[in-house]
């Protein structure tokens, strides 16, 4: 059955989120591995199954479609054929937001553009797989996943360790909303995501009982794609970010991209070493402080796998 | 009085004076600054359609220089030389001397999409960006950046094996860039990772360059994509003029092209 972003009908959203392919990426199998660990267990914990989409490649990141955006296309092309054809799936998910990105971008393109078509089923038939076309498959992100597979009432009645008392900046990056059109689902009124005022990982944080400060930052970007090529603006924007944080009051900045925040953590470690500016605000995946509210352990959840160290932090707020 | 927009003068066309009488009538003060006029006649006419012909640069004709993508950027923040709006109409009036006196810092957009998110006209400044510095290393106007080395090493690594593996991109990086991989503040790093969790350090470094990550019968879609990127990238520099001055090997000649052709006209940039 064939299916669109557009006309999916929100109501059925619950259960179709029930169960649904994943792909984690590249980042999440290194760098962000407790991001890849706290999304699985905070699933489990709240009975969504996912499926590792099988045999996955690559989505092209920030950086292949440097070299041709077409052949970025073919890379996410080929992970929702999998999911789609060879698996059966109707919903893929990725937590990563440039994974999440790229599928969106591909999606929109092969809905929209002939040339990228003719590439991708080009690219796919000499690779020897069937051509994903645009519609097969909708891609969700991990917030969208828990917003709507399980949506905040449900939640509220399973946290067991309330967040209650921490401040939370809500950190979002690029790749979530930007640039618009990829997105046909957001900025659709009540209860859709905004691509100005991203709300979904608020929304969620503050059911876990977390208090969200009010962050002019959300999306501003940590400059994640030069973080080693350009390493001084990165420093420097990311910087503005952890000083917004600690201005607004927050104790911990939630992220929901490997790549944003493994960029808060290398550049508040190279701020403090190379240009002597320390801030001491704290970065934690929102799924591992969703994880924390439903009762899992912070080890669980890979709070030691991150550099920034929230450990004390979370003893004092009575979380760990 | 601030001279408005006083980035896009040449500063040596500025001529300002402590004191200066002018026919007996003393005009010291704010009206005794001058900009000096200047002719343009070193057009490149074929800039625009050179850059359309590079990935991401195939919608700069639409622009019609509201500024919003200057307005929006990140990078402007931190560098006000940073200006998207300003090459995008560099480029279109074929001002490719103008355009080269920012030749080191185009590539430092970091494709957040700002601009993209706010054009009007569905530009793509971002793949505009990205296409203009890609044209100013093919012509030799600069040296490989830091970023395209970054997203070469990349690239090639997700086309021989499907994955990447991160601990491999930025040793790679860092060879190509010549660059020391033990920094003050990389060692911090490790060093923060280690103390709490000695595993993932191994992970990170070790493991993964051991059991290198792939995906499974790669290969048909390897020589797929490298044989698109191949006839991609010969179409590229025949657009942009660069087939025989391949054969001719001169370092220089990339740089060689029409020039001037008469249209003496248009003098925006003061």
């Amino acid at each position: 059955m064939e299916q669109t972003m557009s006309d999916s009908p929100a109501d059925n959203r619950k259960s179709r989120y029930e169960r649904v392919a994943y792909y984690p990426g590249c980042a999440l199998e290194g760098s962000g591995h407790a991001y890849n660990r706290s999304t699985k267990e905070v699933g489990k914990a709240l009975g969504l199954k996912l499926d590792e989409v099988k045999n996955w490649n690559c989505c092209g990141a920030m950086e292949v479609k440097n070299i041709d955006p077409k052949v970025q296309t073919y890379l996410s092309s080929r992970v929702m054929s999998i999911a789609a054809n060879e698996m059966g799936a109707q919903v893929v998910m990725a937590p990563c937001n440039g994974c999440y990105h790229n599928l969106k971008k591909a999606e929109h393109d092969l809905a929209h553009d002939e040339a990228s078509r003719e590439v991708v089923d080009r690219i796919s038939k000499k690779a020897g797989h069937a051509t994903y076309r645009a519609g097969q498959l909708e891609t969700i992100h991990a917030l969208d996943w828990i917003k709507h597979g399980i949506g905040e009432d449900e939640l509220k009645r399973r946290i067991r360790n309330s967040l209650q008392g921490l401040k939370v900046a809500n950190y979002y990056g690029c790749m979530y909303t930007r640039p618009r059109h990829i997105f046909p689902e957001k900025d659709q009124g009540t209860g859709s995501e905004s691509t100005s005022q991203p709300h979904f990982m608020d929304d969620l944080l503050a059911a876990a009982g977390a208090q969200n400060v009010d962050f002019p930052l959300k999306t501003a970007c940590c400059g994640g794609a030069h973080t080693l090529s350009d390493s001084d603006t990165s420093t420097k924007l990311v910087l503005n970010i952890l000083r917004a944080a600690e201005a607004a009051g927050a104790e911990v900045i939630a992220t929901e991209c490997p790549t944003c925040h493994s960029g808060l953590e290398m550049h508040q470690v190279r701020a403090e070493k190379v240009l002597g500016e320390k801030t001491s605000v704290k970065m934690l995946y929102f799924t591992q402080l969703l994880g924390i509210a439903l009762g899992l352990s912070p080890r669980r959840v890979g709070v030691h796998e991150n550099v920034s160290d929230s450990g004390d932090m979370l003893k004092s707020k009575g979380l760990a | 009085m601030p001279i408005h927009e006083q980035s896009l003068i040449r500063p040596e066309n500025i001529k300002s004076h402590e004191k200066l009488v002018l026919d007996g009538v003393d005009v010291s003060g704010h009206w005794s600054t001058f900009i000096a006029p200047r002719v343009v006649t070193d057009y490149n006419e074929r800039l625009e359609e050179e850059i359309a012909a590079l990935p991401g640069g195939e919608h700069i004709h639409r622009c019609w220089q509201c500024g919003s993508c200057t307005n929006s950027c990140t990078v402007n923040a931190v560098n006000p030389d940073f200006n998207p709006r300003y090459w995008i109409y560099l480029v279109r009036m074929g001002m490719e001397s103008e355009l080269l006196r920012d030749k080191e810092i185009i590539w430092q957009c970091v494709s957040c999409h700002k601009c993209t998110y706010a054009c009007p006209r569905d530009v793509v400044p971002e793949g505009v960006m990205k296409a203009t510095a890609h044209w100013l290393e093919l012509k030799g106007h600069t040296p490989k950046s830091k970023s395209m080395h970054f997203d070469e090493e990349f690239s090639e690594q997700v086309f021989a094996t499907g994955k990447i593996e991160e601990g491999r991109i930025i040793r790679g990086f860092f060879a190509r860039t010549g660059q020391p991989l033990f920094q003050e503040w990389l060692v911090e790093m490790a060093r923060r990772i280690a103390r709490k969790f000695p595993i993932k350090l191994g992970l990170l470094m070790g493991i993964a360059a051991l059991i290198r990550p792939r995906t499974r019968g790669w290969a048909k879609a390897r020589d797929a994509i490298s044989e698109y990127v191949e006839e991609q990238q010969a179409k590229q520099r025949d657009a942009l003029g660069l087939v025989e001055l391949a054969s001719s090997e001169l370092p220089g000649a990339a740089t060689k092209r029409p020039r001037d052709r008469g249209d003496h006209g248009a003098d925006d940039v003061r």
